[in-house]
């Protein structure tokens, strides 16, 4: 009776690799499942914001200033009218273009870095090891806001900042991976029938750190939203009118919270649940990815 | 181990190098129309400078490299980090007026990320997959994702319309009144703490999972020691080594949040001149504080190197 269980099994597994992971992924983790889906959901919105936004995010009324949540204005309305629904919405499309433009940025960086420097080595890769030392001595937000000081504000500069900022720092976890996978023998082998480096790079180390690849970029994500968000609430991100979710906490905002409370609410309780649902399926992926690494950032 | 500090310290020469270079850089990229746009922003600057007087005071008509030769003179020889370009103050003045705040306030949130981290990292291990242990982890990853100045924006806003309370925002130095300073530094340093504790709290935890399979602990709890000290006095120190380090690398993080606290609470430290300083655009104090920021986290983690090999006496031999 095994004989004929066994093939089927077989067959299982082979048809797609991703499904079986997804499948992993909701019976291993649950809670980087569910976070996965907040994900995924805060990605829809921020792609169809404007059809699931009732109002426009700038759409002044004034009859309607400070109006409580209710049926009409589930988030309630700010000191202009304006519906704190939609604006949350639309921060999310802002916080989906930023954070996805500048992970990938940010990821493209530490891959090119890391990968050079991982197999590579010597005086390059020493040299390279004490700039990135010196460039995480300094915060990030320090480092933004001095960035700012220099260029004015504004969506593409926050995005290279960061996306720049946090790819040289990101490239010490892909170094670390290439670093292990360069001793595997199938390298040696590639370099002893003659392989060109570029080849090497591409068709052995890339595929093998494919996996710590993908977990920075999703954490990088969450990351890089909370940074904006900074930014924005000091007043030195994408500069107002845009609903940022940061700078809705911020500015002339910050003193009609006392009679509406719940202008204080909506933004900064969106920003937590992506971050953290950002945060859980990262640390998910991470786990499935590689159970060594558990525990460790 | 003097060979071990040897070799820390000289480690840190090309590192400061390259993020005076950074600095130095990154600020350098004043595009012309800044000056322009400074002038036209800043009243008491169209006053004060001509266009060629403020090009000279930054120093923007020499080369590159006789720039960066005399700032770095400057700073290593005499301490002298340039004067302000609006108050005309020493800047080496103004950054010591603000340094120990921020200090404190960092110093503060360490206490509590600590306090906040090892007692739930240290109870999740020793109850491993208990509700307690979900508990405490799923609590201290929340606060990870709570953005800073969300919390502390709620503090302001809440407090005051429920009870009429709002946390003071009149600095007193620690000098003058120790105990309303620690009062008005404690919330921000709670918030501060506890986003930073998560972290720790998870290194704590997988330490202590591995130090508590160890055999001596098997020795220390067949020696019928109480739970209490085999845990105290065997795992937790074992287990808190790596902790350590942990701490070198949270310094950014801490020096970023108090940026954000000390807007929020109004506390005159480090963050706050930096971010009056890029609203006036007085370039040598952002210069100012971007190097010191710089050089007191790598400070920090030549502390954190040299206490590691200390408490840790494999690393020294390596």
């Amino acid at each position: 009776m095994a004989t004929i269980a066994a093939p089927h099994v077989r067959r299982w597994r082979a048809s797609s690799p991703t499904l079986t992971f997804i499948g992993r992924l909701f019976r291993e983790k649950p809670l980087g499942a569910i976070g996965g889906v907040v994900f995924l959901l805060f990605l829809l919105c921020g792609i169809f914001a404007d059809l699931l936004a009732p109002y426009g995010a700038n759409q002044i009324s004034p009859i309607n200033r400070l109006k409580p949540p209710s049926l009409a204005f589930p988030f309630g309305t700010d000191n202009l009218g304006r519906d704190m629904l939609s604006r949350c919405l639309y921060g999310a499309q802002l916080s989906v273009i930023i954070g996805f433009c500048a992970a990938g940025l940010a990821t493209l960086i530490s891959v090119l870095l890391g990968i050079l420097t991982g197999y590579l080595g010597g005086k390059f890769d020493l040299i390279t090891q004490r700039f990135v030392d010196a460039w995480q001595s300094f915060p990030d937000l320090i480092i933004l806001i001095v960035v700012v000081s220099v260029v004015e504000p504004g969506m593409p500069q926050i995005i290279v900042t960061l996306g720049l900022l946090l790819g040289i720092a990101g490239s010490r976890i892909i170094r670390s991976a290439v670093v292990s996978v360069r001793e595997n023998m199938y390298v040696h082998a590639a370099q002893s029938i003659g392989a060109s480096t570029p080849r090497i790079l591409w068709h052995h180390i890339l595929p093998n750190v494919l996996p710590p690849i993908i977990v920075l970029f999703t954490t990088r994500v969450g990351v890089v939203i909370l940074a904006e968000s900074g930014l924005s609430f000091l007043g030195l991100g994408v500069p107002p009118p845009a609903p940022t979710w940061g700078g809705m906490l911020s500015g002339s905002g910050r003193t009609f919270m006392f009679q509406g409370p719940w202008l204080a609410l909506a933004p900064g309780l969106c920003l937590t649940l992506v971050v953290y649902a950002t945060n859980m399926f990262g640390d998910a992926l991470r786990d499935l990815f590689d159970p060594r690494m558990r525990g460790s950032r | 181990m003097q060979a071990y500090i040897a070799r820390r310290l000289l480690a840190l020469i090309p590192t400061m190098f390259f993020a005076s270079l950074i600095v130095f850089v990154t600020v350098r990229l004043i595009p012309g129309d800044i000056i322009d746009m400074m002038l036209s922003q800043n009243d008491i600057a169209a006053d004060k400078f001509s266009r060629d007087q403020l090009v000279a005071a930054l120093g923007l008509d020499k080369p590159l490299w006789t720039q960066y030769a005399h700032w770095m003179g400057n700073i290593l020889l005499a301490g002298d980090f340039g004067r302000s370009l609006w108050q005309n103050t020493p800047v080496s003045e103004l950054l010591l007026a603000r340094l120990p705040v921020t200090f404190q306030l960092g110093a503060m949130a360490l206490i509590v990320a600590l306090l906040v981290a090892i007692p739930i990292g240290a109870y999740s291990a020793m109850r491993q997959d208990t509700a307690g242990d979900y508990l405490g982890r799923s609590f201290s990853i929340l606060m990870l994702a709570v953005p800073g100045f969300w919390m502390g924006t709620m503090v302001m806003v809440f407090p005051s319309i429920w009870w009429g309370w709002s946390p003071d925002v009149k600095f007193v130095p620690f000098a003058q009144h120790p105990l309303n300073n620690l009062k008005q530094m404690i919330i921000p340093a709670i918030i501060l703490g506890t986003s930073l504790s998560a972290v720790t709290m998870r290194l704590t935890r997988t330490m202590m999972l591995e130090v508590l399979r160890q055999d001596y602990i098997r020795t220390a709890w067949a020696k019928g020691l109480p739970e209490k000290l085999v845990v105290a006095r065997h795992a937790l120190k074992n287990a808190l080594i790596p902790v350590v380090t942990l701490i070198g690398l949270q310094a950014p993080l801490l020096i970023g949040g108090a940026v954000i606290m000390e807007q929020i609470f109004v506390i005159p430290g480090m963050g706050l001149l930096l971010l009056d300083a890029v609203n006036q655009r007085d370039y040598p104090i952002i210069t100012g504080v971007f190097l010191i920021v710089g050089i007191a986290v790598m400070l920090i983690n030549l502390l954190v190197d040299l206490s590691y090999g200390f408490l840790d006496p494999k690393v020294r031999y390596r």
